[in-house]
């Protein structure tokens, strides 16, 4: 286990070396500034705009880490031939997969978990700059614990993201593709409860029972998305649902890097 | 002398063509042994199947049919490869690493830790003359450094077997010096070494055996000794006490005929002729043999006939 850490660490240390992080924390910070200013000219809906704004901004750029850096956690590897000298070493494959996985979803939740850091002073300066009078009028409260529901949701989804792009590495030659396999997935999952109603309304039955299928078979993203919830405070969300989604995603992400290392045991280094 | 690595019938294709239907035999039924203290020399042109091999042998690749065996284990095993270090060709790291890290980082997969970590890391860095530049990012290194670092992390789990692929590629005259002494240390040190190269020159003076691989076929194998010793280039015969009659009588049976210092001459048969006539020859024209012998032919002939 010990092997698994360290290419864990090598990761995160590599991670937070990289331009594409320091772009992507940029873009966040700049969105979670915007909300502020967007905010301030929405009458009475502040509260509400920087808490939508801030959560959609950590799952966003969450997602572009997971799916920008994850493509390349392998493929970076065999592109630049570092790859002979790491497999050279007493290193098994499904550690070196394993360890991978592991190095990104840690570098991503400490990014969420500073993002996330970064809402909750921004709440605690509103709530400390607002007069008593018109918090009353808020249906939340303004520094809400329930955000964490969400915060919980977004790193499951990431983390399933994370190992959608990881096993589109572990064959893929080509950086863009698999990003762009990535990205097709977890928007084709933001809508898989949508696909699996839409066969009902097929004119012809294969369409339908192939929308169906999709609908199935893609890791079902639109059920982390409890942003609006936690946000406007209805409907409520229980930690059992968060438990059980979490849950969800462990399997399928457990599934996925099982495949992935199946898919890098075989694969040769030519 | 107990064995380090065994490759028996090893052949590898593979695909090309439409849909990877066709095949490409890159290595014929290939088998060799190594045994421990040995410096292996893997000839071969470009294309020949030299870091095919090493690939199969440290397992990057799997063979279409034979087996490699890589200290009594299959080269999967990673107590197999915890024994051996290797440097690929053209060696490229990570370069937002100092050489320092990347070491560390080798090191602890190899399952060194601690101050046992810290001081093998410091030891091959100054093995490979790197010591001063341990802590500047490898995007700095040059092509001549990066090879220093290959071979730094090939040493850092204080291997038994060097597997070395193309080691004095991109090197300069004096990176190739320090390559071959390291070689040589490493020999001293009881490990085994084998290496991969299309320098003979580098192989003749390191090697005690070679195998000449040539379109995926092992064509020789031995020592270098053995595989030049079958072939005779010709004959050199050096007599004294010739007259210039006696010498523009026997330049016509020979193929070249030297003057050397004090009456001395060097008479050169090709391989087609035998000396003894020749022999029979200046001694009736009143000459004094001094010496007679065969011109040996190079690890480079033998290459060359071999590979055409």
């Amino acid at each position: 286990m010990t092997r698994v850490w360290l290419v864990a660490w090598h990761v995160f240390k590599e991670s937070v070396r990289d331009r594409v992080l320091f772009a992507i924390v940029g873009f966040a910070i700049v969105l979670v500034a915007a909300s502020v200013l967007i905010g301030q000219i929405t009458a009475g809906q502040d509260v509400k705009i920087i808490k939508d704004l801030g959560l959609a901004t950590i799952e966003l750029s969450g997602v572009l880490m997971a799916v920008f850096i994850g493509v390349g956690l392998v493929s970076r590897e065999i592109e630049r031939r570092s790859i002979y000298s790491l497999l050279a070493k007493p290193l098994r494959r499904w550690e070196f997969v394993v360890g991978k996985y592991l190095g990104l979803v840690g570098t991503i939740v400490i990014n969420v978990a500073l993002m996330t850091l970064a809402l909750y002073a921004m709440l605690a300066w509103l709530q400390w700059t607002t007069p008593e009078a018109i918090q009353r009028a808020w249906l939340t409260p303004v520094v809400d614990p329930a955000l964490l529901k969400a915060i919980v949701l977004i790193v499951a989804e990431l983390a399933l993201v994370t190992a959608v792009a990881l096993f589109f590495s572990t064959f893929s030659s080509s950086g863009l593709l698999s990003a762009g396999f990535t990205l097709g997935v977890w928007v084709v999952g933001l809508f898989s409860e949508d696909l699996r109603g839409f066969s009902a309304l097929a004119s012809s039955p294969l369409v339908g029972w192939v929308v169906n299928a999709v609908g199935v078979v893609v890791p079902a993203f639109s059920a982390f998305d409890i942003k609006a919830a936690v946000v406007h405070g209805r409907p409520p969300v229980s930690w059992t649902y968060v438990l059980l989604t979490v849950g969800y995603a462990a399997w399928y992400a457990g599934a996925l890097v099982g495949a992935a290392v199946a898919v890098f045991t075989r694969r040769e280094f030519t | 002398m107990s064995l380090v690595l065994r490759l028996d019938g090893l052949t590898k294709d593979f695909p090309t063509g439409f849909l990877g239907r066709q095949r490409h035999r890159a290595l014929d039924d290939v088998s060799c042994e190594l045994s421990r203290g040995e410096v292996f020399g893997l000839l071969g042109p470009n294309g020949a199947g030299k870091t095919t091999t090493l690939k199969l042998v440290m397992g990057l690749l799997r063979p279409t049919a034979g087996r490699v065996t890589l200290f009594d284990r299959r080269p999967d095993d990673p107590r197999a490869r915890a024994s051996v270090g290797f440097l690929p060709e053209h060696p490229t790291f990570y370069d937002h690493l100092s050489a320092e890290e990347l070491l560390t980082y080798f090191a602890g997969l190899c399952g060194l830790h601690g101050t046992a970590r810290v001081a093998q890391v410091a030891r091959v860095l100054d093995t490979v003359s790197l010591g001063d530049a341990r802590q500047r990012p490898l995007r700095q290194f040059s092509k001549g450094m990066l090879q220093r670092v290959g071979l730094a992390q090939a040493l850092v789990n204080d291997p038994a077997l060097v597997i070395l692929d193309e080691p004095m590629s991109g090197l300069d005259p004096i990176g190739r010096r320090d390559v071959r002494e390291l070689i040589l240390r490493l020999r001293d040190e009881g490990r085994t070494v084998l290496f991969s190269s299309h320098i003979l020159s580098d192989a003749e003076t390191l090697c005690s055996r070679v195998a000449i691989l040539a379109r995926g076929r092992l064509v020789a194998t031995g020592t270098t000794s053995d595989l030049t010793a079958d072939h005779t280039r010709g004959w050199e015969i050096t007599a004294t006490g010739l007259s210039p009659a006696a010498v523009a009588a026997l330049q016509a049976k020979v193929a070249r005929v030297t003057r050397i210092a004090h009456g001395r001459y060097t008479l050169e048969l090709d391989a087609t002729q035998r000396p003894e006539p020749l022999v029979a020859d200046l001694v009736a024209a009143g000459g004094a043999l001094e010496s007679v012998s065969p011109v040996r032919a190079t690890l480079e002939d033998v290459f060359l006939e071999r590979v055409s």
